[in-house]
C-alpha cells in the first residue's frame, strides 16, 4: 500500500492535508481509467504503466546484512503521475506537453544513518519511463530493470540501481516465485467508500549487491519486496495518512498490512496473508490490531516507531522496532520509511511506511 | 520669588526665543529650508540611483545560471535535447535552457526585443538563479490556476516582472502578441525576475522560438559530476563545457560610474551647504543682542548653544524630509536615463522605475542633519564662547578683512599643495583622482575671495576719486558677505565648463572613432556555423560585395580581468581605415603574420603595455602569444580587448564560434543589400544591421550616458543662483549703514539700486572668468586622470569657448535676477528707513 503521490508537489502541503494525504482524496478528475474489481491483472503487460489511471507507483524496498552481519534498508521508488488525463491535452500530449510526471526516491538505511534522494522528470522526452515488456523502469540513471532486456526474457532477475550525493547501490534481485495479488485478486479497498487501486506485490526477490555509504562500498545481500499499484482516486476524504507494515515471516510467508487513519478515529485496518505459491488470503478489518507502542519525535512530529501486531486467527501476536527511529525522508515530500525488525510469536524483519505525520 | 525654573523649563523658553528670529524673517527661513533641502535632495537623488542600479546588479549576479558552469554546442547555437536526455541517463545533474529574443508586436508600448528563456522547473537547481515566487506565495497552490502544472503543460504561462508587463502593455493574463512567429503563453507576474526577461517552459519555448526539440546549452546543477561519463563518451553531440562569466564583473566596471555619480551629488551637496552656512552665520549675526539677553537672563552658554543645536536638528529634519521628497523625484526623473546608459554600456538590466528603501531614507535625513550642523558649527562655538558683555566696538573692517583674505589664501595654498602631495601619499587610482578633484576645487573657492579682492582693489586703484572710487571700495567691503555665495557660484561654473570640456570632446572623439571603427558597410550574425557558411558563400557570389570579414569572438581572463579576443582577416579596410593610437612599423603584416596583436587602450593601460612589448593570455588550447603591434581607442567599452589575426584565434580557440561577420562593399549602398539578406535568410534586426544603424545605436547610447550628468550639472548651477539669492536678500539689510551715508550725500535710491546691480554683476563677471580656467583645469583633471583611471582611456581635449561665453552670460543672468529682489526693495525703501540709520548706529 505505497500511496505517495507527486501530485504532492503540485498542491501546497496545508492544502494537501486538508484534503488528504497529498491530495490522494481529492475528488476524481473526469477522464481518468476507473479501478474496477472485474480488472484482472495480467503478466508481464501489468509490469508497464498505465497512462490512463492518474497514479502509479514501482516500489522496492530491501531488507540487507553486510559480511559482518550489519543489517541495512534500502529503497527504490518511482512515482508516475498524470497533471491531467492523458486524453485531454487534445493531441499535445506529446514531447514537452506531455502530462505524465515522475518522481523518484531512494533512500539507504542503517542503525545511525538514513540517507535518502529524490529526482524528476517530465513525461515525453524519455528522460524518465517505463515500459513493460522486456521490463525497463527508469529516471535519470537509477534503474529498475530485466538483466535480460530480451522480449520473452522473464521478468526477473532484475537490476536495481540508484544514488544520491552520499550513498549509492546496485543490486541483483532474482526470485522464482509468482507475484501477489493482493487485496482481492488485485483490486484493494482503501475505504469503506470503495475507493481501491489495482495492487500486486513480489515479496519473495532475493537480493545481492554492494552498497556504498560515504564513499565506503560493502558487499551486501538478504530478501527485496516489490510492490506495484496504480490508481485514480484511492484515499476516501477523511483520510489523512496511513501506517503500512511489510513483514517477512521465514523464507515462505509475508504479511502485508496497512491501517489507513480517519479522521474519525475509525481507521480502514486491511491486508494479506501471503504464501510463496503466490496464494493470498485477504485479512479484513476485525481480524487484524495495530497499536502504537512508543513514539519517536523527528523535528516536533510525534511518529509511532514501535507496534504492536495481532492477527488472532494466525496466532501471531509481535512487537516491531525500527532499524533506525529516524528514517525520515526528507524529500519535497516528507514520510517515514525505514526497515524493521519483529519479535513475539514469530520473529524476522519487513519494512515500515507512514504518511501524514 | 518664583523658583527657578526647571531646565526643560529653560530650554522650552530658550527655544521659544529663539524660534521667534524666524517668525519675523521668513526669507532667512526659507533660504535654510531650500538650501538644505535641494543639498539633501541631490545627494539622496544620487544614492537612490546609485542603490537602485547595485540592487540590479545584485538581483543580475543572482541571475539566471550565472553562477552554473554550462555544457555548450559547439559551432552552433542550438542542439538536439537528444544530448539532454542521454547525459541525464548518464546521471549527468544538468537543466535545459532554450533561450531566444522575441519581439513584441507594434502594440506594446516598448518594442525593445525581450529575452525569452524556456526552463524545466523539475530539473533547475536551487542554485540556478530564477526566483519565480508568486506575489502572494501563499495563493501559489494550484487553486487560483496559477501553479506548477500550468506552467509546465499547455497552454502554459509566461512568468514576466510588473516592468516587463509594463513594457508589453498587458496584464496578467493577456497574451502577448510577438511581430513573428507564434504568441506567447498568457501572462503571470514573477516580481523578481529581471526586467525584460520571460520565462517560460522549455516546451513552450520551442514553440515560440519555433525551435522543435532544440536547446540552447545545459546547466551543471551544483553537486559535482566526478565519475560521470565524459559527453562525448554519452552522446554524439559536440558539446563543451564553459564556466560562468563572472558576475560580479557588472559591479567592478560600473564601479567608476557610480563614482562619478557620487562625486557629482557630494558636489551639489557642498555647494548647498554654502547656503545653509550663509543663512545660519546671518541668522546668528542678527541674534546676537537676543542671546546676550538671554544669558543675561541666566540661560548658560551650554544651555543656549545646546537649544541652538537642538533648533538645528529640528529644522535639518524638516528640510531633509522635504528633501528626501524632492531627491526622490530627482532620481525617478533620472532613472530611465540611467537604465538606459547601464544597459548600453554594461548590459546591466535597471529596472525604470524606483523603489524605496528605509536605509535611503535615514541615510538621507542623516546626512542633511549632519550637514546642517557642520554648517552650524562655527555659529555655535560661537554662541558657546561669546563672552557676556561685548564691547561692540567699531568695525575696522579694512584691517579685519585683509586679515581674513590672508588666512584664506593661506588655507587655499594649503589645501592646494595636499592635493597635490595626494599621490605620494600612497593613495592611487581613482580615489586619489577625485581627492586631488576635491583640493582643487576647494583650494579655488577658498583663493576666490583673495583674486576678487585683487581685482577689486586694483579696479579701486584705477577709477576716479569720488563715487567710482567708493562703487570698488563697497563692492570689496561686501566680499565676506557674499563669498560664501560667489564660491557656490565660482563651483558650479567651473564643474560646468569642465565637465562640459569633457562631454563635448568625448562626443568629437568618438563620433570620429564610430566612423572609422564601423568602416565596413553591414554587419550580422549568423544562427550557427552552417548558416554562415552559407551566408558567406551567398555574399562572396554577389557583386558589390568586396569582402566579406569574419570578426570571431573568444572571451578569456587577463589577471582577474575580462578581455574579448578577436580574430579578423588582413583587409585593406582595416589598414586604411582602423584608428591607432600607438603602433609598430609594418604592424598590419605583423599581425597578418599571426606575430602582432593589437589591443584596446583600456587593456594597454591596465596591463601597462606598449608597443613592442609581449603579451600573453591563457587560450583553450596553450597560450596565446604576440607582441602589442598597436594600441587602439575603445572608448566605451569595459572589458579590455585584442585582436590577432583569424588563424592565430583558431589556433588557441578551435571551437570559437563562427557566426560574426562584417561586410565590406565596393561603393554600393547597403540598404538593397540588408533587404536581400533579411529576405533571403530571414535575418532579425538583432543579427543584421549596417553601419549607419549601428552608429545611430551607439551614439543614442552615448548620448544618454551624459544626460544624467548634464542634469546634475544644471541642477548645481540652479543651487549656486539660490545660494546667490538668499546671500543677497540676507544682505540687503545689513547694507543701510553702509548706503545711507551715500544716500545722505545725495546720490538717488535710483542710482544707489543701480550701482548695487553694476557692483553685483562685476562680481559675477569676475566669478565667471575666474571659473574658466579652474573649469578648464577640471576638465583636464576628468580627462587625462578621472577618466583614464575609471576607463582606461584618455581623450583628446577640445575646447568650447563659445559654451564659456555663455556660462558667463548665464552667471551674469543669474546674478542679475538674485539681485533683482532685494535692489526693488532699496529703490522703494521709505526714506524714513535710510535716515533711521543714523538714529539707531548700531
Amino acid at each position: 500500500m505505497r500511496l505517495l503521490a507527486a501530485l504532492a508537489l503540485v498542491l501546497a502541503a496545508p492544502a494537501a492535508l486538508a484534503q488528504g494525504y497529498a491530495g490522494l482524496g481529492a475528488e476524481p478528475q473526469e477522464g481518468y481509467a476507473e479501478v474496477r474489481p472485474d480488472r484482472e491483472i495480467r503478466f508481464p503487460e501489468d509490469h508497464g504503466p498505465h497512462p490512463e489511471f492518474r497514479i502509479e507507483w514501482w516500489y522496492v524496498t530491501a531488507n540487507l546484512e553486510d559480511a559482518e552481519g550489519r543489517a541495512y534498508g534500502l529503497q527504490w521508488t518511482l512515482f508516475r503521475s498524470a497533471l491531467r488525463p492523458a486524453s485531454s491535452t487534445g493531441g499535445g500530449g506529446e514531447g514537452w506537453a506531455s502530462p505524465q510526471f515522475w518522481m523518484a526516491h531512494a533512500a539507504v538505511t542503517s542503525a545511525d544513518q538514513h540517507l535518502s534522494a529524490e529526482r524528476f522528470a517530465r513525461g515525453g522526452i524519455g528522460q524518465a519511463g517505463v515500459a513493460g515488456v522486456p521490463f525497463s523502469a527508469h529516471l535519470d540513471d537509477w534503474r529498475f530493470e530485466s538483466t535480460t532486456p530480451a522480449p520473452d526474457a522473464p521478468f526477473a532477475p532484475l537490476h536495481l540501481s540508484a544514488r544520491g550525493e552520499d550513498f549509492a547501490y546496485d543490486l541483483t534481485l532474482a526470485t522464482d516465485a509468482p507475484p501477489v495479488l493482493q487485496g482481492e485478486a488485485g483490486y484493494s479497498v482503501k475505504s469503506d467508500l470503495g475507493q481501491a487501486s489495482h495492487y500486486y506485490s513480489q515479496p519473495f526477490f532475493e537480493a545481492e549487491g554492494t552498497l556504498v555509504i560515504e564513499g565506503r562500498e560493502r558487499e551486501v545481500r538478504g530478501r527485496a519486496w516489490m510492490d506495484r499499484e496504480w490508481s485514480t482516486q484511492p484515499l476516501a476524504p477523511g483520510q489523512s495518512g496511513w501506517d503500512w507494515f511489510a513483514l517477512r515471516f521465514g523464507d515462505d510467508t509475508a504479511v502485508m498490512l496497512y491501517r489507513l487513519r480517519q479522521d474519525d478515529g475509525n481507521h480502514y485496518l486491511t491486508g494479506n496473508w501471503i504464501g510463496r505459491d503466490g496464494r493470498s488470503e485477504s485479512l479484513g478489518r476485525n481480524t487484524v490490531s495495530m497499536t502504537p507502542l512508543e513514539r519517536t519525535d523527528i523535528d516536533g512530529r510525534a511518529v509511532p516507531t514501535h507496534w504492536r501486531i495481532e492477527i488472532p486467527s494466525r496466532d501471531v501476536t509481535i512487537e516491531t522496532v525500527p532499524l533506525n527511529a529516524q528514517s525520515w525522508m526528507d524529500t519535497s515530500f516528507e514520510y517515514w520509511e525505514g526497515p524493521i525488525r519483529f519479535a513475539g510469536s514469530h520473529e524476522g524483519v519487513g519494512y515500515l511506511e507512514m504518511t501524514g505525520y | 520669588m518664583s523658583r527657578p525654573a526647571s531646565p526643560a523649563g529653560v530650554l522650552r523658553w530658550t527655544l521659544a526665543t529663539l524660534l521667534s528670529h524666524w517668525w519675523r524673517s521668513p526669507i532667512q527661513l526659507a533660504a535654510l529650508v531650500v538650501g538644505l533641502s535641494v543639498a539633501t535632495a541631490l545627494w539622496s537623488g544620487v544614492q537612490a540611483l546609485n542603490a537602485e542600479a547595485r540592487a540590479s546588479y545584485d538581483r543580475a549576479a543572482e541571475a539566471f545560471g550565472s553562477r552554473l558552469p554550462r555544457l555548450e554546442p559547439v559551432g552552433a547555437s542550438r542542439f538536439d535535447q537528444s544530448a539532454y536526455v542521454a547525459l541525464r541517463r548518464a546521471g549527468w545533474p544538468v537543466t535545459p535552457v532554450l533561450e531566444g529574443t522575441v519581439s513584441p508586436d507594434h502594440a506594446a508600448p516598448d518594442p525593445a526585443p525581450l529575452r525569452l528563456i524556456g526552463i524545466d522547473p523539475l530539473t533547475m537547481p536551487a542554485g540556478a538563479g530564477l526566483v519565480l515566487d508568486a506575489p502572494d506565495a501563499a495563493e501559489d497552490d494550484g487553486e487560483n490556476g496559477d501553479g506548477f502544472a500550468e506552467f509546465i503543460l499547455p497552454p502554459h504561462r509566461t512568468y514576466a516582472a510588473a516592468e516587463t508587463m509594463r513594457a508589453l502593455g498587458l496584464g496578467e493574463g493577456a497574451v502577448p502578441r510577438l511581430a513573428d512567429g507564434p504568441a506567447l503563453p498568457p501572462l503571470s507576474l514573477r516580481p523578481r525576475l529581471s526586467p525584460g526577461l520571460l520565462v517560460v517552459d522549455v516546451g513552450a519555448a520551442q514553440t515560440v522560438l519555433q525551435a522543435p526539440d532544440a536547446l540552447s546549452y545545459l546547466l551543471i546543477a551544483p553537486g559535482g559530476t566526478a565519475g560521470l561519463a565524459a559527453p562525448k563518451d554519452v552522446t554524439d553531440i559536440p558539446l563543451r563545457r564553459s564556466q560562468p562569466e563572472g558576475a560580479g564583473d557588472l559591479d567592478r566596471l560600473t564601479e567608476s560610474f557610480h563614482m562619478n555619480l557620487t562625486a557629482f551629488g557630494l558636489l551639489a551637496f557642498l555647494v548647498g551647504l554654502f547656503i545653509v552656512n550663509a543663512a545660519i552665520g546671518l541668522a546668528f549675526e542678527q541674534r546676537r543682542t537676543m542671546f546676550r539677553t538671554l544669558r543675561a537672563t541666566g540661560v548658560s552658554a551650554g544651555m543656549l548653544a545646546g537649544a541652538l543645536g537642538l533648533e538645528m536638528v529640528v529644522l535639518a529634519l524638516g528640510a531633509g524630509l522635504l528633501g528626501l521628497v524632492g531627491g526622490y523625484g530627482v532620481a525617478a526623473a533620472l532613472l530611465p536615463d540611467v537604465a538606459a546608459s547601464l544597459r548600453g554600456l554594461y548590459g546591466a538590466d535597471v529596472p525604470g522605475s524606483l523603489g524605496l528603501r528605509p536605509g535611503w531614507w535615514a541615510a538621507g535625513l542623516a546626512m542633511s542633519v549632519a550637514g546642517a550642523m557642520l554648517a552650524a558649527g562655527q555659529s555655535l562655538w560661537r554662541a558657546y564662547t561669546m563672552p557676556l558683555l561685548a564691547a561692540a566696538g567699531p568695525q575696522a573692517w579694512a584691517e579685519a578683512q585683509r586679515r581674513w583674505l590672508r588666512r584664506q589664501g593661506l588655507v587655499a595654498l594649503g589645501v592646494a599643495l595636499v592635493a597635490l602631495a595626494l599621490p605620494l601619499t600612497g593613495l592611487s587610482g581613482l580615489m586619489a583622482g577625485f581627492g586631488q578633484l576635491a583640493g582643487l576645487l576647494l583650494a579655488a573657492a577658498l583663493l576666490l575671495p583673495v583674486l576678487l579682492a585683487g581685482l577689486l582693489g586694483a579696479a579701486e586703484r584705477l577709477a576716479a576719486p569720488g563715487l567710482g572710487r567708493w562703487f570698488w571700495a563697497d563692492s570689496r567691503q561686501q566680499l565676506p558677505g557674499l563669498s560664501l555665495a560667489l564660491m557656490a557660484l565660482l563651483l558650479a561654473l567651473g564643474v560646468n565648463i569642465g565637465v562640459g570640456t569633457m562631454v563635448g570632446s568625448f562626443r568629437a572623439t568618438f563620433t570620429h572613432w564610430l566612423d572609422d571603427r564601423l568602416a565596413a558597410e553591414v554587419y550580422f550574425r549568423a544562427a550557427d556555423t552552417a548558416e554562415a557558411r552559407r551566408m558567406t558563400d551567398w555574399l562572396e557570389a554577389r557583386d558589390e560585395v568586396a569582402a566579406v570579414l569574419p570578426n570571431w569572438r573568444a572571451e578569456a581572463r587577463l589577471e582577474g580581468w575580462p578581455v574579448d579576443v578577436y580574430g579578423f582577416t588582413d583587409d585593406p579596410l582595416y589598414r586604411t581605415r582602423w584608428p591607432l593610437l600607438a603602433e609598430l612599423p609594418q604592424v598590419w603584416d605583423r599581425i597578418a603574420a599571426g606575430e602582432a596583436a593589437l589591443v584596446s587602450e583600456q587593456l594597454a593601460y591596465r596591463l601597462d603595455l606598449a608597443p613592442g612589448e609581449r603579451i600573453a593570455l591563457p587560450g583553450a588550447e596553450g597560450r596565446l602569444e604576440a607582441v602589442v603591434g598597436g594600441i587602439y581607442a575603445d572608448y566605451g567599452n569595459p572589458k579590455g580587448q585584442m585582436r590577432v589575426d583569424l588563424a592565430l584565434l583558431l589556433q588557441h580557440w578551435p571551437d570559437v564560434e563562427q557566426r560574426a561577420f562584417g561586410v565590406r562593399l565596393d561603393g554600393a549602398p547597403a540598404a538593397p543589400l540588408v533587404a536581400d539578406m533579411r529576405e533571403t535568410f530571414g535575418l532579425g534586426e538583432d543579427r543584421l544591421r549596417d553601419n549607419e544603424t549601428l552608429k545611430a545605436l551607439s551614439l543614442r547610447i552615448f548620448e544618454r550616458t551624459f544626460v544624467v550628468t548634464g542634469a546634475l550639472n544644471t541642477l548645481t548651477l540652479g543651487v549656486a543662483g539660490i545660494a546667490l539669492l538668499t546671500s543677497l536678500v540676507t544682505l540687503s539689510g545689513l547694507r543701510l549703514p553702509s548706503l545711507a551715508p551715500v544716500w545722505a550725500l545725495g546720490v538717488t535710491r535710483r542710482s544707489l539700486g543701480l550701482m548695487e546691480l553694476g557692483k553685483m554683476l562685476a562680481l559675477a563677471l569676475f566669478t565667471g572668468l575666474i571659473a574658466i580656467p579652474l573649469g578648464l583645469g577640471i576638465a583636464w583633471m576628468l580627462v587625462a586622470v578621472i577618466n583614464v583611471e575609471a576607463f582606461g582611456w584618455r581623450l583628446p581635449l577640445t575646447l568650447f569657448p563659445l559654451d564659456w561665453a555663455r556660462l558667463l552670460a548665464l552667471a551674469v543672468l543669474t546674478a542679475g535676477l538674485a539681485a533683482a529682489l532685494p535692489l526693488w526693495r532699496l529703490a522703494r525703501m521709505a526714506p524714513a528707513r535710510l535716515v533711521a540709520v543714523f538714529a539707531s548706529a548700531r
